[in-house]
Parts: structure tokens; C-alpha cells; sequence
């Protein structure tokens, strides 16, 4: 419970910086969206339309209220209402990252319970140079050079869009590498903690075969640290959307975000940008929860 | 060794019992030992690591490149030759030419002026910010404890790219307001780190015995909390540089970052974009020299873990 709360203050926190950094920006919002030529009434009018002659406060709250009841205000730009161009536009997303994480997570575990059941072989090599190459390079890189070769070379896929489930595989998988990359070291590293530990002796020595040992004892413990990372990296796929969705032209959250950038649409722009840290939290919350069903000696604390 | 010198320490507070006025050996024996150490220290990791002395080798290779570009190539940043648009890599042009017929291989050298730079300075900045901060909050406690870490809460709540924007969106493009931006960015878990050492410092003996004769709380903080918590500080550093760098680049590639004319590995391989089919290497070529710096960074950062903050690893 305290968690919760602690998590909703964040939140709070989070709207409020939000909203005080997109108010610093120099000039009438409204005068910026007319142009050069509007004459001084009809910005005066439009700008009490949308309550921006308010003083902050009021429009901070206004705002607040609304986003809770799910009206984040109106698009300067497109002319409709946030919220709904967040829905679709967070659909795409949605695919994107689940494919992405499931990608990652799958992958990345795989390699790296491999890579420790087999420590310093080939296979073992082979998969941490290629979780490290994950982890360094930059994330359009690695959705360009996957765009050129299966794509544009081989024609196995579409370029980009979302017309139907193949034109997710590239774009899942230029975003999920880093993800894996992380996961993959991280589980490799943790299990062979753990198959130092004491009760895995234990285990083999009361006669359980390697599969045993592996699964009902050693794998069990190295999720934990797995899926704190996992939690963790629902914030980076999201960061990571941003990059994927504008190279594979995918309209998502990450798109809209930088089109109202381009447009100076600030109500996009923090709509956008509050849902998305709003998923990051709970994401989190939710990863605090399945640690402490996961491992009981933390249950008391929380 | 840090016990060593911790033992030295204590041991110094009868002198200064003794003699209040004389000279302090509490801080010369610190960075005696610091001194004597340190060249020791990397030999040691050179020897354990073969991959972090290449890397420390490719970093110190970009950062000569850097300085002496003009005198590398004889083109000049934004000389244009619209005869030559788009040239694939041949003699003349070793990396070929952009769609302003501009070489790349010397857009690259310039580049990486921007790109390391962006990657060291605001790294800085917000590792001497998160680490006051940090300590603050450790060793003060209470009130202030919570105002500085609930900050750093929420900068961490965001997605990291979407903060990026958002402030650069509102402070606008350009190499300073993305130095502003990273250093804002990055603080929060400098912090938190800086944070958690102190707190398991404060309970330590040294600290404990300078208190009880005395020493003031910021002398305390300044010469014995953070220069022991400068090893882990030192490792998070490398390992927060290649993030920099990947930001900033991540940023000029949507066009919010460094502005043009100017030239950064990420603006390069934005505007190389619109000619991915024709021109591979302009996108390519600067995405791949992202990737040297970045892997060089962290494997430097790995191999400075190992010998100076083995506990990190786990991490």
C-alpha cells in the first residue's frame, strides 16, 4: 500500500515537472500555432478558449482533473483529442513492445542459460559478443542495418509500417536486442552465482540429476535479479520505441511524441510523455510486486 | 588497502589530540596513498584485462584524431563539391561523400569532437551533481534525504529518450543545451549511488572517530566520504560516458540534438537516412564509429570495475 502511494506521489511529481517544462518555453504557444500573420484578437480569443490566460495553477489543475478522467486536452496541430490519438497510436506500441520484450526476454534468456551451463565455450563467446554488440550499438543502427539486409535486400519483410505481423518482426527485433543483450549477461552471470552456492551442492549431493538442479533449484533463484532488470527495461524499450517507431514508420506513442515536437503541439507532446511515464511507473510497481511473491524473505519489509 | 589507510586515519586522531594546532596527516596520508597506487592499479588491470588496454588505447587514438583533424584530412567540414555528391569510398574520398559532396571521413573527425565531448562533459557535470547531492542525502538525512531523492525519483521515472526531448524541446537545440540536457538526465542515479556508499561509510569507524573529535560535517564529507567514494564513482563514469554518447546520438538522429551545419555522429547518420539505398555508408560509417566509442567506453569500464569496485560487478 505504501508502495502505491509512493508510486501515485511520483506520478504527481512527474505531471507537475512536466507541465512546469513545457510552460518555460518562450512565446504564446497560441501565437506560434498561427503563424506570423494572425492578428493580435484572434490570438487573445483563441488563448482564452483554451484556458491559457488561467493563472499556472488553475491550469495545472484543470489539466490534472482532466488527465484523470482520461481528457488530456486537445491537439493544436491535428485538431482532435489527445486521448484518442494516444489510443491508437498506444495499440502499435503495445504490439511493438510485447513482441519486443517477449523477444528480449526469450533470447535473452535463452543465450544466457546456455552461455552459463557452458561457461568460456564457443556457444558461451559467441552469445555474450553478441548480447555485447546488443548493448553498444546505438538502436537505429541496429533497426537500419536489419531495414537493409531483410528488407531491402532479401525482400523478406516490409519495409516498414504495420500492415500486417511480419512488418513487427524487424522492428521487435531491432528494439529487443538490447534488452536481450542486458538479460542475457545478466542471467548468465547471476546463475553462475547461484551454482556456486551451498544448497546446489546440497542438491547434487542427494543425488539430483543436472536438469534437477538446474531447474527446481539454481533457475529458481536467478529470477529475481531477472526480473527487477525486466522491469527495468520496460523504460528503455519504451525510450527505444521512439527510435524504432520513426525508422520503421510505425505510429505509435514514440512518433507522436516527436511529430508534436516538430509541430510544437504541447498538448501532444505532454500527453504523450505523461502516459508513457505513467506505464514506466506502474511497470515498476508491479515488478516491486512479483519480487516479493517470488522471494518470501523480502514479503515482510514490503 | 582502504583499510590500511583507515587504520592509518585512526590512528592519526591521537595525534591531533596531542597537538590540535599542527598539521593534518589525515588527508596527506590519503593521498599518498592514492598517488602510490593508482599507476600500480592499472598496470594490474592491464595485465587481467587485455580488452580494457585496447580500449583505453582505441579512446586515447579518437581523442588524438579529434585534435588533430584539421592536420588529417584536407578538406575542410563543410567544404561542399556538388560534382561529387554521393560518391562511394575511393582514394580521394576514403569514406565517400555526402549529399553536399562533403567527405565524410573528415565529417567523422569533426564529429567525434562533438560526440566525445558530449559524452565527457555533461557525464562530468552530473557525476560532481549526483555525488554532492548524493551525499547530502545520505549524511544529512531526514528532510533533506527526501527532497533530493524524491527529485531524483522522478527524473528516473521517465523514459529516458522522452525526458531528453522534453527538454530539449524546451531549452531548444544545440551542443550547450544538450550538454544541459544530459546532465539533468543523468544525476538522478549518480545520486542514488553516492547515496547508498555513504550511508554504509557514515557507520564506519573513521568517519565515526573524525566526528567524535570534532571535525566539522562538511570537512567530514569532502575528505573522508567522498574521496571513498570516488573508486565507485570512477567506474560508474566510464560506464555513463558510452550512455552520453548513445543519447546525444539517439537525439541529433531525430534532429533535436546538435543542429546543422555542425557535425555529429548522430545528425550524420539522420541525414545519411534519406539516402539509406543509394548511400549505405553515409548512415552506416558514423553509426559504426558510435559503436567503437561506445564498446571501448564500456569495456574500459569493465576493466576499471574489476580492480577498483569489485563489488559493482554484481550489480
Amino acid at each position: 500500500m505504501k508502495r502505491i502511494l509512493q508510486a501515485l506521489l511520483v506520478l504527481l511529481l512527474v505531471s507537475l515537472m512536466l507541465f512546469g517544462l513545457l510552460r518555460i518555453v518562450p512565446g504564446n504557444p497560441v501565437a506560434v500555432l498561427m503563424g506570423e500573420h494572425a492578428n493580435q484578437a484572434t490570438i487573445d480569443r483563441l488563448t482564452a478558449e483554451l484556458g491559457l490566460d488561467q493563472p499556472i495553477h488553475v491550469q495545472f489543475f484543470r489539466y490534472l482533473s482532466g488527465a484523470v478522467r482520461g481528457d488530456f486536452g486537445t491537439s493544436y496541430s491535428l485538431g482532435k483529442p489527445v486521448s484518442g490519438l494516444m489510443g491508437t497510436a498506444f495499440v502499435n506500441t503495445l504490439l511493438l513492445s510485447l513482441a519486443a520484450a517477449l523477444f528480449a526476454w526469450i533470447t535473452g534468456g535463452l543465450c544466457g542459460l546456455l552461455a552459463a551451463i557452458r561457461k568460456n565455450s564457443i556457444p558461451d563467446r559467441l552469445f555474450m559478443g553478441f548480447s555485447l554488440l546488443g548493448i553498444s550499438m546505438p538502436v537505429f543502427m541496429a533497426a537500419m542495418i536489419l531495414q537493409y539486409v531483410f528488407a531491402y535486400w532479401l525482400h523478406w519483410v516490409p519495409i516498414s509500417g504495420t500492415a500486417d505481423w511480419r512488418s513487427f518482426i524487424l522492428p521487435a527485433v531491432a528494439l529487443g536486442w538490447n534488452s536481450a543483450g542486458s538479460i542475457a549477461r545478466l542471467v548468465r552471470s547471476a546463475l553462475l552465482d547461484t551454482l556456486e552456492e551451498d544448497y546446489i551442492d546440497t542438491a547434487r549431493a542427494k543425488g539430483l540429476g543436472k536438469s534437477g538442479v538446474l531447474f527446481r533449484h539454481a533457475l529458481r533463484n536467478t529470477m529475481l535479479p531477472t526480473v527487477t532488470m525486466m522491469a527495468l527495461q520496460l523504460s528503455a524499450l519504451l525510450s527505444g520505441a521512439v527510435i524504432t517507431e520513426t525508422v520503421f514508420s510505425i505510429n505509435g506513442i514514440g512518433r507522436l511524441a516527436v511529430q508534436a515536437i516538430t509541430a510544437r503541439d504541447i498538448p501532444l507532446l505532454q500527453g504523450t510523455v505523461l502516459f508513457s511515464t505513467a506505464i514506466v511507473i506502474f511497470g515498476n510497481l508491479v515488478a516491486d510486486f512479483l519480487y516479493t511473491v517470488l522471494d518470501p524473505r523480502t514479503r515482510k519489509e514490503a | 588497502m582502504l583499510r590500511k589507510k583507515e587504520k592509518q586515519i585512526v590512528s592519526d586522531f591521537e595525534h591531533r589530540k596531542a597537538d590540535p594546532a599542527g598539521p593534518s596527516e589525515i588527508s596527506e596520508a590519503y593521498d599518498l596513498g592514492e598517488a602510490e597506487t593508482f599507476g600500480k592499479l592499472m598496470l594490474r588491470m592491464f595485465r587481467e584485462n587485455k580488452l580494457s588496454a585496447v580500449s583505453l588505447l582505441v579512446i586515447l587514438l579518437m581523442i588524438l584524431c579529434t585534435i588533430l583533424a584539421p592536420v588529417l584530412t584536407p578538406y575542410g567540414e563543410t567544404d561542399m563539391d556538388l560534382l561529387n555528391r554521393l560518391q562511394p569510398p575511393s582514394g580521394d574520398h576514403w569514406l565517400g561523400t555526402d549529399e553536399g559532396g562533403r567527405d565524410v571521413l573528415t565529417r567523422l573527425l569533426y564529429g567525434s569532437r562533438v560526440s566525445l565531448m558530449v559524452g565527457i562533459v555533461p557525464t562530468l557535470l552530473s557525476m560532481v551533481l549526483g555525488a554532492l547531492l548524493g551525499v547530502m542525502a545520505g549524511y544529512f538525512g531526514q528532510w533533506t534525504d527526501t527532497v533530493i531523492m524524491r527529485l531524483a525519483d522522478i527524473v528516473l521515472a521517465f523514459p529516458s529518450m522522452l525526458l531528453a526531448m522534453v527538454i530539449m524541446y524546451t531549452l531548444g537545440g544545440g551542443l550547450f543545451n544538450v550538454f544541459l540536457t544530459l546532465t539533468l538526465m543523468n544525476w538522478g542515479s549518480v545520486a542514488r549511488i553516492a547515496r547508498s556508499e555513504t550511508l554504509r561509510l557514515k557507520k564506519s569507524e573513521f568517519v565515526e572517530a573524525a566526528r567524535s573529535i570534532g571535525v566539522s560535517k562538511w570537512k567530514i564529507i569532502f575528505r573522508h566520504i567522498l574521496p571513498n567514494c570516488l573508486p565507485t564513482l570512477i567506474v560508474l563514469f566510464t560506464l555513463n560516458v558510452p550512455a552520453a554518447i548513445l543519447t546525444e546520438s539517439s537525439l541529433s538522429f531525430l534532429g533535436l540534438g546538435i543542429q546543422p551545419p555542425g557535425a555529429s555522429w548522430g545528425l550524420m547518420v539522420n541525414t545519411g537516412r534519406q539516402f539509406l539505398y543509394n548511400a549505405p555508408w553515409l548512415s552506416f560509417v558514423p553509426s559504426a564509429a558510435i559503436m567503437v566509442a561506445v564498446l571501448s567506453f564500456n569495456f574500459l569500464g569493465d576493466g576499471l570495475r574489476d580492480v577498483l569496485d569489485p563489488r559493482l560487478r554484481k550489480q
